[in-house]
This record gives structure tokens, sequence and C-alpha cells, in this order.
């Protein structure tokens, strides 16, 4: 291999200032930048790369198409593979995915082809690429259930496939949890706005405010002619610690702290209704990156000390690995292998939480060293702490649909078709899957288009 | 958007709203609730459905604060930005010879339709509907058509009984055996004391809990109450739970954490 020059870095806001605001924090390449990165990856014949990426995109080859300053192909070749390059090369975790397969990584550092993606697809979102012409509609109508990247992936395909698409939606906005999870120093949200806008272009009908199961049931949406249905309903429901105390106030689930700050723009107080109480302590649990999100949202809220109570060790963090770096440059302490066993509170507000220190043990099933209790007790005072430790489907679904079989946990049944227990209902995403990722649920939203574009042409 | 068909004051605190809703209204039932936003920076705010009528919904509600000030603002003809439901479980309507409602000011709203359910099911019922004075005794009128007996208390002796409502509903448990079964839809703390009552002359009761609440599907954790020790959701486990088992305090707690807050957002409204 020749010489690799080293990966060119993303400008990045100032840590220090961005702790105040909300504004995005990696600022991404110019097309100069863009162009400087492109240079390193080296077409491979058999890229590993592509192997990598859940929905395959043509990496190699949009690469060489930016190079040649064919931007409109650039875009078109990922658009091919993934309808969101905006969100995805902004959220993905690379490293183990494409980046972590790319071949320079053995000797030096794998392309950036996270922020390469996210550069030719914003360019494609200036230029409004994304926008297609209304696609003539066969009248065969289908309904998807949540807006999230499974719902939207799965509607675009069917769309243009030629189907009469509704995308019904249980909140007041679209998107999931693009929308309502991700902050927006990640992910503007005016980027996802986009994304759903030019589902409508398309001509996607977006219904909000319905909660599929008790709203309209899946029998009525057949009754009322819909010939298949998606569920993309994601994994909303939040896990509890079970733990002494989990319900004193001041007591957040991830999952309220985001949506309140996200989807209700409580940090726009006073200009907005919906409050967030936060204190100056505050400790968060769990190490994915919804752990990370809700801390370094806090951080940004004005809370003082941010720790991440996380019972594994450092190596077994599940977040992305640009966002552990961010929340580190950001202030937010890592309290490993702590594991939290009681919170107590005065007044019944939350005011310790007691944590047990953990050491290693065997591989469990998840590859990752189990973590085992040693005796050992800390006790940390806080004004708050935000639980971030999973999320499983809600039961709203399930229980509504007679035959829906599912998961003992509640994810969905689904047979090779992604097909449900329910003839004509098909499922993917969170759903299925468990919290999973934007990219995985997107392909999953995908594939099932054409699971159902078969199913119903067989008819 | 949801239009506003009609509009009715019921006293100078509370408004009955009869809303255009068809995917509310289509598979709703007793113990069903909505959550609106009165407009586009609105917060989410639960109301129960007290009524439906083909495709519209009723709704009552007590101008407590910011957003139920601001939807008390919306006359007939204006619109709801948002309004989504049914939510929850329906309310049990439990196999019972004689129910006794007991309803603490707004909460006669969510009462009517249980209490109609119980009726339809020739199941014998009764009321007792308490308020600060006369004028907050809300809905007499709709329950006189479906109730057995309608018991008044006011807390300033101007109707009924002057006292609580548990006052009235002590003599009625200790001497009529045929009461078998007690809902109490109120305050908490008019709940918590209903529900030691009721405990302690060995009736079942139920109840119907108000915890903030966010999105309503169960994605948010806010609304969690503990029943029997464990954690439940109140948006899509409840709102309706057994009395016996409810731990009143974390909920009285949980639901005054943002008052400091919310006082602050309905100050804005006042200015
Ligand atoms: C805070 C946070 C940060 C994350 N960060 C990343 C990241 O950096 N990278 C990454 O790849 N992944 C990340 N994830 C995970 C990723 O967002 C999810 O895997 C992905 O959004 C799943 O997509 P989905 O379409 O299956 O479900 P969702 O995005 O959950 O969307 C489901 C939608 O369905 C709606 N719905 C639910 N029930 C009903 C019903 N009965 N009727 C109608 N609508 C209904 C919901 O309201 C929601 O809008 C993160 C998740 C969270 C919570
Ligand atoms: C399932 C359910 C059914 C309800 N049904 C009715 C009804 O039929 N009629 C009625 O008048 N009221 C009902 N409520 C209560 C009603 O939701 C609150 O009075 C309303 O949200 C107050 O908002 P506000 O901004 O006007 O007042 P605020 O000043 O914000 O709050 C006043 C009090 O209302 C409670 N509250 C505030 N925000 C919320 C929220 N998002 N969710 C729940 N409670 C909140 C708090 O305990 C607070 O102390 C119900 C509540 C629940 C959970
Ligand atoms: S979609 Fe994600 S995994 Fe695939 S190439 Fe893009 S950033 Fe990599
Ligand atoms: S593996 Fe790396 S070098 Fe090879 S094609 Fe993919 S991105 Fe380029
Ligand atoms: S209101 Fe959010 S989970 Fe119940």
């Amino acid at each position: 291999m020749k010489n690799i020059k080293p990966r060119l870095k993303v400008q990045e806001q100032d840590p220090q200032a961005r702790r105040n605001n909300f504004l995005e924090v990696a600022l991404g390449y110019s097309l100069e930048e863009a162009r400087q990165e492109a240079l390193r990856c080296i077409d491979c014949k058999n890229p590993r790369c592509v192997q990598a990426c859940p929905v395959r995109v043509k990496i190699p080859e949009f690469i060489k198409l930016l190079l040649e300053d064919a931007l409109d192909e650039a875009f078109e070749t990922i658009y091919d593979d993934n309808i969101l390059p905006s969100i995805c090369g902004r959220v993905c975790p690379q490293e183990s995915q494409c980046e972590g397969a790319c071949i320079l990584g053995i000797k030096s550092e794998p392309v950036n082809i996270g922020a390469l993606e996210r550069f030719v697809g914003d360019y494609g979102m200036e230029k409004n690429l994304a926008e297609k012409p209304i696609e003539a509609n066969n009248g065969i109508k289908v309904a998807v259930v949540g807006s999230g990247p499974a719902g939207l992936a799965n509607a675009a395909s069917l769309r243009k496939k030629g189907y009469d698409v509704t995308i019904f939606e249980a909140l007041h906005d679209y998107g999931g949890v693009l929308k309502y999870g991700i902050p927006d120093f990640r992910l503007p949200k005016d980027i996802v706005t986009q994304e759903i806008n030019n589902l409508e272009k398309l001509g996607v009908k977006f219904v909000k405010n319905a909660v599929i199961g008790k709203s309209i049931t899946i029998d009525q949406l057949f009754e009322e002619g819909y010939q298949s249905i998606f569920l993309g309903s994601g994994a909303g429901l939040p896990s509890g610690l079970g733990i002494p105390g989990e319900n004193l106030s001041g007591v957040y689930y991830a999952n309220e702290f985001l949506t309140r700050v996200n989807l209700m723009k409580a940090r726009a107080v006073p200009d907005s209704f919906t409050p967030m109480k936060l204190g100056d302590n505050i400790a968060v649990v769990g190490g994915g990156n919804v752990a990370m999100d809700a801390a370094r949202t806090a951080k940004r809220l004005g809370a003082k000390n941010v720790f991440i109570l996380y019972r594994r060790d450092r190596n077994s963090l599940p977040a992305r690995l640009d966002e552990i770096h961010h929340a580190e440059e950001e202030g937010i302490e890592f309290r490993l292998l702590e594991n939290p066993v009681e919170l107590t509170g005065e007044d019944r507000i939350v005011k310790t939480v007691k944590v047990e220190e953990m050491k290693l043990g065997e591989p469990d099933s998840s590859g990752r060293r189990r973590p085992l209790p040693t005796g050992k007790y800390k006790t940390y005072p806080i004004d708050n702490i935000i639980i971030s430790i999973g999320q499983k489907p809600n039961p709203i679904l399930k229980e509504n649909t007679m035959g829906l079989e599912t998961q003992p946990w509640g994810g969905i049944i689904t047979d090779d078709y992604q097909m449900t227990s329910i003839p004509g209902v098909f499922a993917g995403g969170d759903v299925v899957t468990g919290a999973a990722t934007v990219i995985l649920a997107m392909g999953a939203g995908k594939d099932a288009a054409h699971h159902m574009h078969e199913y119903l042409q067989n008819k | 958007m949801y239009k506003i068909i009609e509009k009715k004051v019921l006293n100078k605190d509370v408004d009955l709203m009869v809303v255009e809703a068809p995917l509310v209204a289509r598979n709703a039932e007793p113990g069903h609730f909505v959550i609106l936003r009165v407009d586009k920076d609105g917060e989410r705010i639960p109301l129960t459905i007290a009524g439906i009528k083909g495709n519209k919904v009723d709704i009552i509600y007590q101008k407590m604060g910011y957003s139920t000030q601001l939807l008390g603002k919306k006359e007939a003809g204006d619109t709801i930005e948002d309004f989504v439901g049914p939510l929850g479980q329906k309310a049990h309507i439990r196999d019972k010879k004689h129910v006794i409602g007991v309803a603490g000011g707004v909460g006669s709203a969510p009462m009517l339709p249980q209490l109609k359910a119980y009726k339809e099911k020739g199941v014998k019922v009764s009321l007792i509907l308490g308020a600060r004075s006369k004028e907050y005794l809300i809905l007499k009128d709709e329950y006189e058509a479906i109730c057995d007996n309608i018991y008044l208390a006011t807390d300033d002796g101007s109707e009924g009984t002057k006292g609580l409502v548990t006052d009235v509903l002590e003599p009625l448990l200790k001497e009529d055996d045929s009461i078998d079964h007690v809902i109490a839809i109120g305050p908490v703390i008019m709940m918590k004391f209903v529900t030691l009552m009721a405990k302690k002359y060995n009736r079942s009761i139920d109840v119907s809990l108000n915890p903030i609440m966010i999105d309503g599907t169960g994605m948010c954790g806010n609304c969690r109450v503990s029943i029997g020790g464990k954690t439940f959701f109140g948006c899509i486990d409840g709102p309706d739970f057994p009395g016996e088992e409810v731990d009143f305090d974390e909920l009285m707690s949980r639901q005054s954490y943002y008052k400091d807050e919310e006082h602050s957002c309905y100050l804005r409204l006042k200015q």
C-alpha cells in the first residue's frame, strides 16, 4: 500500500462554546476538504466497507464521482440505497459499520465515509435532488404505522413503486426518534423536516395524531381498503432499573428528558410552555447513544456536574465513538464500573444515588466481559438522575391487535419475508429488533417494501 | 386541526367543549382520554373523554393553569391544533350490584361515562358529588338521568351537606350493605381518603389517576405510578387502577414537581 495521508479531521464547534448551545457540533467538510479526504480511498476491487454497510451504499463509487466533480451523480448513487444520507452520515455508528471495515483502518485510519456521505447528502438537499416528481398512483392503498426511519423508508420505496401510501403517526410531529430523541447538536431538526417534506412531495400522505390500535385498529385499516400494512412503530417504551427510589420526583427516563427538550422544545422556555426542571448535579445511567445525548443535553441546559454511571468498562460503551469523545470534551465525567443500586430522597425528591463498584468477569453472550458485583458501595449527591438503559416496543399494537404474535419482551415476530403472524401485515425496525440503529431501521423498511410489493402482486 | 363545534360554560372555572375528532370518537369507550395541544407551541395535556356523539367528542376542563386557560379562550368555530386518542385502558366495568361514584370538582366529568356504563348494565348507581360551593357542582342534570341516588356536598354548605365527600360516604357505607363497589375520581387527596374509607368498610374501589403526561403512548415514562409496589405507566396501563394498591403520596409528589414552572407559565398568561 502506498503512503496513506492521515484522515482529515472534521471541523468542530469549540467545546467551550458549544456547551452552551444546541448548534451542531460537527461542522462537516467543505468541498475542498471532502475532495482531500476522498483522495484517500484506494477504490478497492472488493470493497469491505460496502459489505459492512447495512444497506450496501456503493461507497467507492460515490467517492469516485465526488472526485470527478459529478456531485449530482454521487448523490444519486448514495440515494439509490439510502434515502437519508444527510441523517446517516451524521448518526450511523460508522466505526462498527462501513468505516470499521475500511481497509485503510488496518494500517492507518479508515476513510471518513460518514463525513463524505454527509457532505454529499447535504449537497443533494441544498439542490433539492431528493425531491422526486410524484409517481403515478396505482390506486392500491397501503398503510405505514410510525414515521421513524423504518416507516419513512418503507413509505418512500412503496410510493416509488406506485402505491398509494399513507403514514400514520401517533405524535403531533413526524420523524420518530429522529425528532423526539436525537438532539439538534447532533442532528439539526430542519434536516429531518426537509426529508419528510421530500416524501410529501413524492406523494406520500401523512396523518398525525393517529395511534394505530387505538384511533384505528389494524382490522379497521383493512376494512378501509388498505391492502397491506407496515408496522414501524419503534421501541419507545423505556426500561427501568428496578431499584428502590426509582419513582422519586426528579428521576427521569431519558425519553422524558429528551422529549421535553427536543419535541416539546423545553429548552426554549420562556418561548415554550413545556418546562424542564434540572439541578446542578446530574447522574446519567447507561453507556449508549441515548445516555450520551442525555448527558450532553443536561450540560447544555446549564447543569454544572454531569456524570455517566456505567456498569462495564470504557471499551464496552456502546455509544458512537464520536459521541463519547464529544461528551468528554464537553466536561461529562465517566464513572465506569459503577452500578446504581438505590436512590434516596428528601420530601420525595431524589437526593442521592448509591452505586456498587463492579469488576469484570468472563465474557457474556454479547461478547463483552460481564460486570460482577464487588460488595463495595459509594454514594453521590444528585439533583436529578436520567435513566437511559434501553427501550422496548410499547404494548399498544400487541394489546389491540388479535393474533399479532410477539416475543416475550414485546418485539413483533416476523418470518423471512418480514411478514408478521397476520397475513398482509409486515414489520421492521426497532419494533422487530429492539432498540438498534437508524440505518438498520431504514434498511428494514426498505426491504419490507420489496416483500410487500411481491405479496401484493401475488395476492 | 380540530374544530370546536360547541362550547358551554359550566361555571366560572369549568367549560364543556364539543370537538370534531373522528379518529378519537370512532373507538372511544368510557375511561379513555385524549391528549391535546391548544396551539402549535402548546404543551400536551390529557383530558378525559366525557361523551361521544357521532364523530364528535366532549371534553370538560377546569381552567387550572396555562394550557387549560388558553383552551378556555377558544370559542365555537375556532380550532385546536392537536387532539389525539382514545388513549389509555377503558374503565373496568366490573360485575357489581350497586356502585357508588364519588366525584370531586371536575372529577364529575370523567365519572359520567363510567356510571352511564354501569347503569346500562343494569347496575344500581349512586353518586356523591362534592365541590367547593354550589356553583361548582357540575353535570347535576346529566346525573339525575342515570343515578338512583344523588348526594351533594359543598365545603361552604351552599348546597347539600356542608363538608367533605367522605363525610357523606361514611354513613352510606356503614348502613347500606347493598353498595359493593366505590369509584372515586377527583383531586388525589380526595381519592386517597375515599380509598382509606372504602378499605375500612371492606368495599372494592377504583380510582382514576392523573399523573403528568407528555406523549400518552408509553414512550416517556413521566406518568409512572406505583401500584401494589410495582411501576405502571398511567397512560397505557391506566388511568384507572384499583385504589387499594395505589401509592397516592408518591403521585402527589410527582404531580407537584413542576409546580413552580407551571406557575411561571401561568403568570405569563396574566401579563
Ligand atoms: C436518544 C437516542 C439517540 C440515538 N442515537 C442514534 C445514533 O446516533 N445512531 C443510530 O444509528 N441510532 C441511534 N438511535 C437509535 C435509532 O434512533 C433507532 O434505532 C431508530 O430511530 C429506529 O427507527 P424506527 O423507525 O424503527 O422507530 P422510531 O424512530 O422509534 O419511530 C417509531 C415511530 O412510530 C410511532 N408509533 C409508535 N406506536 C405507534 C402506533 N401505535 N401508531 C402510530 N404511530 C406509532 C412513534 O411515535 C414513532 O414516531 C438513537 C435512539 C435514541 C432514543
Ligand atoms: C388521564 C387524565 C385525565 C384527565 N382528565 C381531566 C378532565 O377531564 N378535566 C380536567 O379538567 N382535567 C383533567 N385532567 C387534568 C389535566 O390534564 C390538567 O389539569 C391540565 O394538564 C393542567 O394544565 P394547565 O397548564 O392548565 O395547568 P398547570 O398550571 O400546568 O398545572 C396544574 C396541575 O395540573 C397537572 N398537570 C400539568 N400538566 C399536566 C400534564 N401534561 N399532564 C397531566 N397533568 C398535568 C399538575 O398536577 C399541575 O399541578 C386529567 C389528567 C389525566 C392524566
Ligand atoms: S449508511 Fe451508514 S454504514 Fe452505510 S455507508 Fe453510510 S454511514 Fe456508512
Ligand atoms: S474499504 Fe476504504 S479504501 Fe476501500 S473502497 Fe471502501 S472506503 Fe475506499
Ligand atoms: S405519558 Fe409518556 S409514557 Fe405515559
